[in-house]
């Protein structure tokens, strides 16, 4: 009954015809024929504009009426001189109108046409980001192809753009989001990033002179499991989902797996523990085929893994004090990189060395790709810093993939004229 | 350093106020960790430089609100997944907040850093006396372990007297 009027309303409202600000429903329950009576005659007085969401039908059955803004004191006078009783079942109708309005755009779940159409302001879920990589592919088969670089525990394909121009093993940039599954802002920054490279190709700007003489690789859903763990079962999913024999803890901290300083202080040995860094080294696929696919390219000169919260730009190394030998270099381009990312909204990041700037960790991927020769070996956490942590609000997705991409620019430029 | 007690720290800091982002106001505090002690808090002594925003208004607002409800207010997952916080919630979760900084202080040490992460549950327990009652199931991440805590908290508030977690 209320159905038809809502969606009624809600057609309202997206074309602008009407309002239902200040009105209200309320609801009488006549418990005598009088009662009955004076609620009969509230039907017949056309000039109020009631709208009966619960007709009269009859003694003890509540009668429902949606009262326009002006009606209501004439309404209640006319209800309250015959001493009939009502309660307010609804304060005021436009402020739902405009709550399931949200709802319904947050939750909407229409497939976009296009990547022109897709919502970029908005977090998605797995289906929804492949289905946005084969739509950008398709769009654009000279530039994107989508390559399948292994399969995860609970067999996911994992998924990597290709974003080139042509040559045969160009120097590449390789850019990872999502290896945490909770830090959603991450996938989210991933899928503006490939719409952006794509764009800058098409305009002749921003990327485009990168892509002439280098790939980009990006790996929007680094561990696609764990992703769908947060959508399901526990939004605050970090790990893998992997399951290793003697213990009932599921998951492995894909960024406590990699071969560097695997096992020392920095990780934890716990299986149940967020960072727990798995029974050997690459022994989470989600990781492994990360670190086949670097060998067997073997010309990757920058390599970016990015992650949330805290809004810091971290280089190699997190499992020993022991300064990385191109230390200086690394710093000066944190520096560059962090000052393009705040002239944008002003965000503040802190950079340095992972284990001076954040914590001791070890196993840790850009340790592993630095020791790999991978000279531009970078960590982001992206925002904020801890006012909503994972949880960020989706209007924030795009000023901060629009912020890091500043920063990213910065550090693929310096990988293109500084080329070893 | 101070032997035998612990280590001390002495902190300028800049307070913003999350409603009203251009006002800042400074203070300064000594925060002093006890030596070995996993169990003391530190000690923290505070000195605020200015005024805070009076927010007595709001205050007797959401008073009046909470009080005039039927049914006890029960809500879970502020913010929730997509990070969004309804504004009738926003009290709610701002309180929750407060309250987290006192469970925060209480189980710090110098190798934790600990932010709120997410409201879980919270459950209004109506009261005779004049202060508003809410049970709150917290989500604390440890930045350094990088554990997500669940911590069930109390918290009584009145406009006048504020917010206040009862021992238990």
């Amino acid at each position: 009954m209320r159905l038809p009027v809502l969606l009624a309303a809600l057609v309202a409202v997206a074309t602008c015809t009407e309002t239902f600000v200040g009105h209200q429903v309320l609801r009488v329950t006549p418990k005598s024929d009088e009662e009955l009576q004076k609620v009969q005659e509230l039907q017949a007085l056309e000039h109020l504009q009631l709208d009966f969401w619960l007709a009269p039908r009859g003694l003890g059955f509540p009668v429902d009426i949606r009262v326009p803004f002006p009606s209501l004191q004439p309404v209640k006078a006319h209800l309250e001189a015959s001493g009939v009783s009502y309660s307010i079942m609804i304060e005021d109708v436009q402020a739902l109108v405009d709550e399931e309005q949200m709802d319904m755009l947050r939750s909407s779940r229409q497939l976009p046409l296009d990547t022109n159409t897709f919502n970029y302001e908005a977090y998605h879920t797995l289906d929804e980001i492949y289905n946005f990589m084969d739509m950008l592919v398709a769009e654009n088969p000279n530039l994107v192809s989508k390559l399948e670089i292994g399969r995860s525990t609970e067999d996911r394909p994992l998924y990597v753009l290709k974003f080139s121009t042509g040559g045969t093993n160009r120097p590449a940039i390789w850019i990872d989001t999502g290896i945490h599954s909770r830090e959603w802002v991450t996938q989210a920054s991933g899928v503006w990033f490939a719409k952006k490279i794509v764009q800058d190709h098409a305009n002749n700007e921003g990327v485009a002179s990168i892509l002439e003489t280098m790939d980009i690789f990006l790996e929007i859903v680094t561990n696609p499991d764990g992703f769908a763990f947060t959508q399901t079962k526990n939004r605050m999913w970090r790990k893998t989902r992997s399951k290793h024999s003697g213990s009932i803890c599921v998951g492995v901290d894909p960024n406590r797996n990699w071969d560097a300083g695997f096992g020392e202080a920095g990780a934890s040995g716990n299986p149940c523990a967020e960072t727990y860094h798995g029974p050997y080294p690459n022994s989470e696929p989600e990781v492994k085929s990360i670190v086949d696919f670097v060998k067997s390219h073997g010309n990757i000169k920058a390599f970016v893994s990015i992650h949330s919260y805290s809004q810091l730009l971290l280089y190699p190394y997190g499992y020993t004090d022991t300064p990385a030998p191109d230390q200086q270099e690394l710093h000066e381009v944190s520096a560059k990189a962090v000052a393009a990312l705040s002239s944008l909204y002003g965000t503040r990041y802190k950079y340095g060395s992972i284990i001076t700037t954040i914590y001791r960790a070890s196993g840790g991927t850009i340790d592993w790709t630095y020791n790999q020769g991978i000279k531009y070996s970078f960590t982001f956490e992206l925002r904020d810093t801890g006012r909503y942590g994972f949880l960020l609000p989706a209007k924030q997705i795009v000023p901060t993939a629009e912020e890091t991409w500043l920063a990213l620019k910065v550090i693929m430029e310096h990988a293109r004229d500084n080329m070893y | 350093d101070i032997d035998d007690v612990g280590h001390k720290y002495y902190l300028e800091l800049e307070l913003e106020d999350v409603l009203d982002k251009d006002r800042t106001v400074n203070c300064t505090a000594e925060v002093l960790y006890h030596l070995g002690s996993k169990s003391t808090a530190p000690d923290v002594q505070v000195t605020v430089q200015g005024e805070l925003r009076s927010t007595e208004e709001a205050d007797k607002e959401f008073y009046n609100r909470i009080r005039s409800l039927e049914k006890e207010l029960v809500a879970e997952n502020i913010p929730d997944s997509h990070g969004n916080v309804p504004p009738e919630l926003e009290p709610i979760h701002l309180l929750a907040w407060a309250a987290s900084g006192y469970v925060i202080w209480q189980n710090s040490t110098e190798n934790t850093k600990f932010h709120l992460a997410q409201v879980k549950h919270v459950k209004q327990v109506k009261r005779s006396d004049e202060d508003l009652q809410f049970d709150y199931v917290l989500l604390l991440h440890e930045m350094v372990s990088q554990e997500v805590i669940p911590w069930e908290l109390t918290v009584l508030w009145h406009p006048q007297r504020g917010a206040r977690v009862p021992r238990d």
